[in-house]
């Protein structure tokens, strides 16, 4: 058992992005996770937001749902744009 | 290398008609260059292998703040200072990024660390040498960072997921340090007074050799490397590294006006690389052993910083729980 | 020994004082009570160098012998330094370092927002882009007191104890001062009278929540950085710190 929680960390590198995972930290409670991250996470200008999540909170897929999940979207292709044939004279859209 | 001798507990290699259903499955993925993640079925023993190297190579990076520590209370200018002192906090978060690599394999990191300082776990040899004068913080910014990036750089395609992508965060940011090391020696060398050029080749010749035992012993033999290579978590082997290291680092020397501690090296027209003499593996077993001439003291410091801390950490859980009890009760 | 004018004396004294606690700091490398305090206080040292390379260029340049940054950090002997006898203190446990590091966070913290309005701009652009550092600083070790004043009762007790060990060199954070006075009468920098009430009260505040007893005021006499009266550590630190300038004096590094 480790003394301190294990938090997940996800960072914005930028106005506009999406937080992304970039490791975990142990800290004592959110706060200190928070600055745990950003003195490890952010050294050079990384980040312009951080969140820090309990990692025990975080839901996962399991690798053996894969299939039931994942595969099932493989064959819409109606979903995408590049399905759909239109003629040159409509030009972009 | 960070990461020497790590046990894989395997005595030969299967093929994949031997294996079963699943394990024939991972070492396909493996094949295809398809990253396993930490969800994924792997192997026990890919398992284990991986949690010994990560904290190897984790277990390395902290101890090998402490070299430079020795020194980062005397760099002679504001400007050094402030690069030293960067370049150990990047070692700290380094060890940091791969000890959060390993707790995705369901390691805990105190445990680990306990295993490092009750002797159980090994970290880098290179690191149980002293540093002897300032030229030192220079020679290990260029050798022995040196020969960790020669080693690290192929370990950004290792086939787990999660410590692949911190070797690229690592070897993102180590770039510096390897600069940083040579342009100190590069400036003694060029405006330092004689003394300064004496503390250079005194630390060239003092971490040579201890660089080029870092890759290992040479690991044609060793059913562990092949192990290692067949899971992609080792891309080459130790002789092509350290081969790969000498034929980049002696055009820089020759820069630098300094010479090697290696009678035996020269050019080799016909291999297209550097000969070089023979590494006293007698000397890499005994510092392995524990018997270096820092060992003990390294292992002390990192000991009594955990111990001495204990109080902290458990001060600091105290206190976010009684925060905790405090806003339920809110 | 020389003494400089008014203003150059003011600039040694924060850059000292920045530069003596970040030398503590870097005392710490690898032993730090977590390995996620190697990064926080490193972070912090690093920021520390920064901006005492910064008053120290332009004390320099006032000065205008030749002296550079690196000279003022290497090449004074202990009476010239004019830094906070606080941070020259040795860290002890981790208490009195953070001990330490908050009450000096707490007196940057305050003096830097008062001087980010300075009528030299020189000194407002240094207090504006430090006062952005020292906020993290004071958050972090703030909260710091806060776990360990109210952790477990091994640490309260350390805590109490590091008061009491610096306590009484803190007399110079709320000492008001006749050279400041003359800087902010002709304008180089804001009236600091408030400064003492502002830092008292961001103790107060802490160390209430902390659990902490804010000792009486501290007296002291005979010691003040002002004149170089230091206590003897800070000889030793300087020792170690300046040993390759001192050594080898007609070196480049």
């Amino acid at each position: 058992m480790s003394e301190w929680t294990l938090f997940e960390v996800f960072i914005r590198s930028k106005h506009g992005l999406n937080h992304k995972h970039v490791g975990s930290v142990h800290a004592v409670d959110a706060e200190m996770a928070i600055e745990n991250a950003r003195d490890l996470y952010t050294r050079r200008n990384e980040g312009v937001s951080i969140w820090a999540v309990p990692s025990a909170s975080i839901t996962a897929t399991a690798s053996d749902e894969k299939e039931p999940l994942f595969d099932p979207s493989e064959d819409k292709v109606y979903r995408h744009a590049s399905f759909y044939e239109l003629p040159d004279e409509v030009g972009h859209m | 290398m960070y990461a020497q001798q790590v046990e894989t507990g395997t005595k030969a290699i299967k093929s994949l008609a031997e294996m079963g259903p699943e394990e024939r499955a991972f070492q396909e993925k493996i094949d295809a260059e398809i990253k396993i993640e930490a969800k994924n079925w792997m192997p026990d023993n890919y398992r284990k292998t991986l949690i010994r190297q990560i904290s190897q190579h984790a277990h390395s990076e902290i101890v090998g703040m402490l070299p430079e520590g020795n020194w980062v209370t005397r760099a002679p200018t504001l400007k050094r200072k402030l690069q030293l002192m960067a370049k150990i906090q990047d070692e700290a978060g380094h060890g940091l990024y791969l000890y959060s690599a390993m707790e995705t394999l369901g390691a805990d990191r105190d445990e680990e660390i306990e295993k490092l300082h009750s002797g159980r776990a090994k970290y880098s040899s290179i690191f149980n040498y002293p540093t002897l004068n300032w030229a030192d913080m220079g020679a290990v910014g260029w050798l022995v960072d040196g020969a960790a990036i020669v080693n690290q750089v192929p370990l950004q395609r290792t086939s787990y997921g999660p410590y692949s992508r911190a070797m690229i965060r690592v070897c993102k940011e180590e770039s510096f340090h390897q600069r940083q090391g040579y342009e100190i020696l590069l400036h003694m060398m060029r405006h330092g007074i004689q003394a300064q050029k004496d503390m250079v080749q005194d630390a060239i010749n003092r971490l040579w050799w201890p660089s080029l035992m870092m890759f290992g012993p040479s690991d044609a033999e060793s059913p562990n490397s092949a192990q290692s290579m067949a899971w992609k978590i080792k891309r080459h082997t130790n002789d092509e590294l350290r081969q790969r290291f000498i034929d980049q680092t002696i055009p820089q020397l020759e820069l630098l006006g300094c010479s090697v501690p290696d009678p035996d090296l020269k050019w080799n027209e016909e291999r297209g690389h550097y000969d070089f003499g023979e590494i006293q593996w007698k000397e890499f077993y005994e510092v392995l052993k524990g018997n270096g001439p820092c060992n003990r003291e390294r292992l002390e410091t990192r000991r009594n910083a955990i111990q001495d801390g204990a109080w902290v950490r458990e001060a600091a859980v105290a206190h976010a729980n009684k925060k905790q009890k405090q806003q339920a009760a809110a | 020994m020389t003494k400089y004018d008014e203003l150059t004396e003011f600039l040694l004294r924060l850059g000292d004082s920045a530069l003596i606690h970040a030398q503590r700091l870097c005392e710490w490398t690898g032993r730090a009570p977590a390995l996620e305090e190697e990064m926080g206080m490193m972070n912090v040292g690093l920021d520390l160098v920064g901006q005492a390379r910064n008053w120290y260029e332009y004390a320099a340049e006032r000065i205008n012998d030749g002296t550079d940054a690196d000279t003022l950090a290497f090449r004074r002997d202990e009476r010239a330094f004019r830094n906070l006898l606080l941070v020259e203190q040795p860290n002890g446990d981790f208490a009195v370092t953070m001990t330490k590091q908050f009450f000096y966070d707490a007196w940057q913290f305050h003096l830097l927002t008062m001087l980010k309005d300075a009528g030299d701009e020189r000194i407002a652009a240094i207090a504006t882009k430090s006062l952005k550092e020292v906020t993290y600083h004071l958050r972090r070790s703030s909260q710091w007191v806060e776990r360990l004043g109210d952790g477990t009762e091994e640490s309260h007790q350390r805590m109490e104890k590091a008061i009491d060990t610096v306590w009484r060199f803190t007399f110079e954070l709320v000492e008001k001062s006749d050279a400041e006075l003359v800087l902010s009468e002709s304008g180089n920098i804001p009236a600091l009278s408030e400064l003492p009430e502002q830092w008292l009260a961001t103790v107060n505040n802490v160390f209430a929540k902390a659990t902490l007893t804010v000792p009486d005021e501290p007296s002291a006499f005979y010691l003040s950085a002002r004149t170089g009266m230091h206590s003897e550590h800070l000889g030793m630190l300087l020792a170690e710190m300046q040993f390759l300038q001192r050594a080898y004096p007609d070196a480049s590094w």
